[in-house]
């Protein structure tokens, strides 16, 4: 027995950009709701600590320098189109934030105060001390409360449905608690359900990054957008790798070898320790592999910050460096490492979240939305600004939310063969009744984590990648025979994780083929073996195209630039 | 060091569905928490190990279970710290909500508390032009309470809701002082009137368990205290609760000592005769025990209340 919903829009994920997405939609007068895998508040976007850009005009900023600084760190592949926009409308979002409820940090006039973020000249970061993402996420589930807008709370979506014309008709997925499967219908899907990071082992990600609605998308039809771009943040706790807030170095800490030297000065002399992440994760990996680390490490030292400073503006990390290293932050300074934290890469959309192609029409799945870590604007090009995403996620949400509730105004209800939802039911069981073997899905994904992290982290080159697409061919024929230990219905995590390693395989491995693709290097993406940026050949995104065979198309896209050519980058 | 791990496990599709204690033994190393251990045993030994986990670093809110009877989130706790001397850590779900399997349970009568106090910024007028101005001080005081991560700790080890499943509970309420204390809210007066009512602040016992196993500091007694002092000087109308903070004021003013004769009488009032014959017992197993003081019932003044009204004077001119 199957039950079946019906909605003008549906959200998948309910971090900031799901819940975002699905008030504006609310707001514009569609029936939406949100489908999600965790409860809204466990979700990742919790995890921003630092703050979020914005040029405030009324207060002597600057909106362009915001774009060009932004542009700047993307290494020039961010669409210019795009990130103008996001400069634009940021203060009017901070506003909006502020008046749903969050606490924003304030200064002596009791307006909202700010601090300097890696990449930019001027302190335009809005913060809450060090746990922005986290206020944002409860405040803006409170708004959510408030407009009752349904929640499918922990449900899995296993696919994506299209109707008889190959138009997107909703999402299938199962309740987790009952293991009850359904088919929320929808004329138009946004999915917002973050970025891919457990892909690498270690990474800052929670284990819930695990990449399915890109995977989900790609499966349907839709285009993965410069799936190479992955961001390694340059201060990660050692061995877990749990964030340390670039906040930190915006509040002046700094990063020191093993000679106790400010290193950063040979590689940024200007902006030092608040270059872009791209630059000081490379620095910090030159200085490690040259010998001048630290057990593996370099230094974050905080001492001389002050404990009224650390207890106002960095009480969460000042926390998690002692629960989780034993260190205090005023004595000591703490081993930190580049980590795999962020996905500049995902599903293609236009500015209004639209899955939509060069041409203005839908490329791959009519009704289909994007926004967040997910989505592939693209924004954040080769390497994303610290305290953008945040932004990111609440611009590019609302939009898509309201480009999606008017879309589904003009579009008939889909229809869809209930039998849909049977055959999904039986790949599951199918997948359940496997016979055990000596392999598990715990081993595949941990050595899919490491090969991805030891071949497309901080430095690549073509031996490495071709490694890992190897280990990644071998993994996958791996996974077409492991088997899932519990057989219940309720509450199967093994099942979950399961379904999820499939995602992040299709994730995996379209990163690597991008990554194989790009023979340059820009932002992120870093060859050993093509040590430069090639703007004649590669100033264009890599789009892929899923094959029925498994296989991935190539398109191409020239960068959109409105009014900053590429420019040699030094910080 | 070698760790037995001591985890209660339900599953509702086996029969008989009864709960029962698994034992597991691993390898620790000093660093490692309960969480480390939970994901090693589903990795390696039991993949049909149940728990909810994500961020592995104390801000999603997901792991929280009861860890050597205390309420905890497992990503936070450090198995050193919990071993007993015969190495065992035990491992259960949180109290006061129905499991859904293993250490997994149905929050969902949390959220619908929480949802009772109306968890969302009720502006005063319209929306201001810019930002709303307030001081720095009235805000930073609030990030202590939006630390919050709804993880369910305090509710799971509180002992009023143990009793009464009707009470609110810590998690709500200090989600409601957030509001109240929110110098942008406007519905201060009609939220600690609805906190007034059974059920809300005043069935707090304070025995402080709350405070004890939030792992944000969040304290949500403190937060408890402080809406019922709101409450108070709001005048919201009188309830037993807050008579007998009133009364016992009052009391230690008149006499520096309490009078609990006197205590009860004016808290229920003295018409509230049924209620007052209702102490009756526990008044004769008080005597029994010996807890009725040799003076009789019957206090006067101690010596010196001078010095205890210049105490109430320096109170009331600080506040």
């Amino acid at each position: 027995m199957t039950t079946s919903y019906e909605y003008d829009v549906l959200v998948m994920g309910a971090g900031l950009a799901g819940m975002r997405a699905a008030l504006a939609a609310h707001e514009a007068g569609a029936r939406v709701a949100i489908m999600t895998k965790v409860h809204p508040v466990r979700s990742h976007s919790n995890a921003a600590q630092g703050g979020i850009n914005a040029a405030m005009m009324d207060r002597g900023d600057d909106w362009e320098e915001h774009a060009f600084e932004t542009v700047k760190g993307s290494d020039y592949l961010a669409d210019q189109d795009a990130v103008e926009i996001l400069a634009q409308e940021a203060g009017r979002e901070i506003l909006t934030l502020e008046h749903m409820g969050v606490i924003f940090n304030r200064n002596e006039e009791g307006r909202l105060g700010t601090r300097r973020f890696g990449g930019q000249k001027r302190a335009r970061t809005f913060f809450v001390s060090d746990f922005t993402g986290q206020a944002m996420l409860h405040v803006l589930f409170e708004q959510l409360m408030k407009a009752r807008v349904p929640v499918f709370e922990e449900w899995f979506v296993t696919s994506l449905v299209k109707d008889t014309d190959g138009r997107c008709a909703g999402l299938i997925g199962f309740e987790i608690r009952t293991g009850q499967f359904a088919l929320v219908k929808a004329k138009a899907v946004i999915i917002a359900s973050g970025g891919l990071g457990r892909v690498f082992e270690p990474s800052t990600n929670a284990l819930i990054c695990t990449g399915d609605g890109m995977a989900i998308a790609y499966r349907a039809g839709a285009p993965l957008m410069d799936m190479e771009m992955v961001q390694y943040h340059p201060t990660t706790l050692k061995e877990k790798g749990l964030l340390i807030t670039e906040a930190a170095r915006g509040e002046s800490a700094y990063l020191l070898n093993c000679d106790g030297e400010r290193f950063m000065k040979r590689y940024a002399p200007n902006m030092m320790e608040l270059a872009s992440r791209d630059v000081v994760s490379r620095a910090e990996q030159t200085e490690i592999n040259e010998g001048r680390g630290v057990d593996g490490c370099v230094l974050l030292d905080c001492r001389h910050l002050g404990r009224r400073l650390i207890h106002e503006r960095l009480r969460q990390i000042s926390e998690e460096v002692h629960s989780f290293a034993g260190i205090d932050l005023t004595k000591e300074p703490i081993p930190i490492q580049p980590g795999m934290h962020y996905q500049m890469g995902g599903i293609k959309t236009d500015v209004d979240g639209r899955c939509w192609d060069v041409h203005g029409a839908w490329a791959g799945v009519p009704g289909l939305f994007a926004a967040g870590e997910t989505a592939c604007l693209s924004l954040h090009g080769g390497n994303r600004l610290g305290a953008n995403s945040l932004l990111d996620t609440v611009v590019f949400g609302r939009r898509a939310g309201r480009c999606a509730a008017d879309y589904a105004r003009e579009v008939p209800t889909p229809h869809v063969p209930d039998s849909t939802v049977g055959m999904e039911q039986q790949a599951i069981s199918a997948l359940l009744s496997r016979h055990a073997n000596r392999d598990s899905i715990a081993a595949i994904r941990q050595e899919m984590g490491v090969a991805m992290h030891s071949h497309l982290g901080v430095f690549r080159d073509q031996e490495g990648m071709m490694t890992a697409k190897g280990t990644l061919e071998a993994l996958r024929d791996r996974y077409s025979r492991v088997s899932v230990q519990d057989k219940g219905r309720v509450f199967n995590t093994s099942l979950i994780r399961a379904l999820e390693l499939g995602f992040m395989l299709d994730c995996a491995e379209t990163i690597v083929y991008s990554a194989l693709l790009r023979r340059e290097s820009r932002g992120a993406h870093f060859r050993t073996d093509y040590l430069h940026r090639d703007d004649v050949e590669w100033l264009k995104h890599i789009l892929l195209y899923r094959q029925p065979d498994g296989s991935s198309r190539v398109e191409y896209l020239p960068v959109r630039l409105t009014r900053w050519e590429p420019k040699v980058r030094i910080y | 060091m070698l760790t037995t791990f001591r985890i209660r496990r339900f599953n509702p599709e086996t029969s008989p569905s009864m709960p029962y204690f698994q034992e597991y033994q691993l390898n620790m190393d000093r660093a490692d928490t309960v969480l480390d251990a939970l994901m090693h045993i589903r990795d390696t030994l039991d993949e049909s190990l149940t728990l909810r986990c994500s961020c592995r670093g104390a801000i999603c809110g997901s792991c929280g279970m009861r860890i050597n009877g205390h309420a905890a989130l497992a990503c936070k706790t450090k198995v050193q710290a919990m071993v007993s001397e015969r190495g065992v850590v035990q491992v259960e779900p949180m109290n006061n909500m129905p499991v859904i399997k293993d250490l997994v349970t149905d929050m969902a009568g949390f959220w619908d508390k929480v949802r009772q106090v109306q968890p969302w910024l009720q502006p005063a007028g319209p929306e201001p032009e810019g930002e709303y101005l307030a001081s720095s001080e009235s805000m930073n005081h609030l990030t202590g309470v939006m630390g919050c991560i709804m993880c369910g700790a305090c509710v799971s080890d509180c002992a009023a809701l143990e009793v009464d499943e009707r009470f609110v509970g810590p998690a709500a309420l200090a989600k409601a002082y957030r509001f109240v204390a929110d110098p942008r809210d406007g519905a201060g007066r009609s939220r600690l009137l609805a906190l007034n009512e059974p059920g809300g602040m005043w069935d707090c016992t304070r025995c402080m368990e709350c405070i004890e196993v939030c792992p944000k500091g969040v304290g949500p007694m403190d937060r408890i205290m402080s809406l019922r002092s709101r409450g108070i000087q709001a005048n919201v109308a009188s309830t037993c609760g807050s008579r007998h903070a009133e009364v016992f004021a009052d009391l230690i003013y008149q006499k520096g000592r309490l009078d609990e004769p006197m205590l009860a009488a004016r808290t229920f009032g003295l018409r509230n005769l049924s209620r007052l014959l209702s102490l009756l017992p526990m008044i004769f197993r008080a005597f029994v025990r010996g807890k009725v003081p040799k003076s009789g019932p019957l206090h006067r003044a101690i010596p010196g209340m001078e010095k205890i009204r210049r105490l109430f004077q320096r109170m009331e001119e600080r506040l």
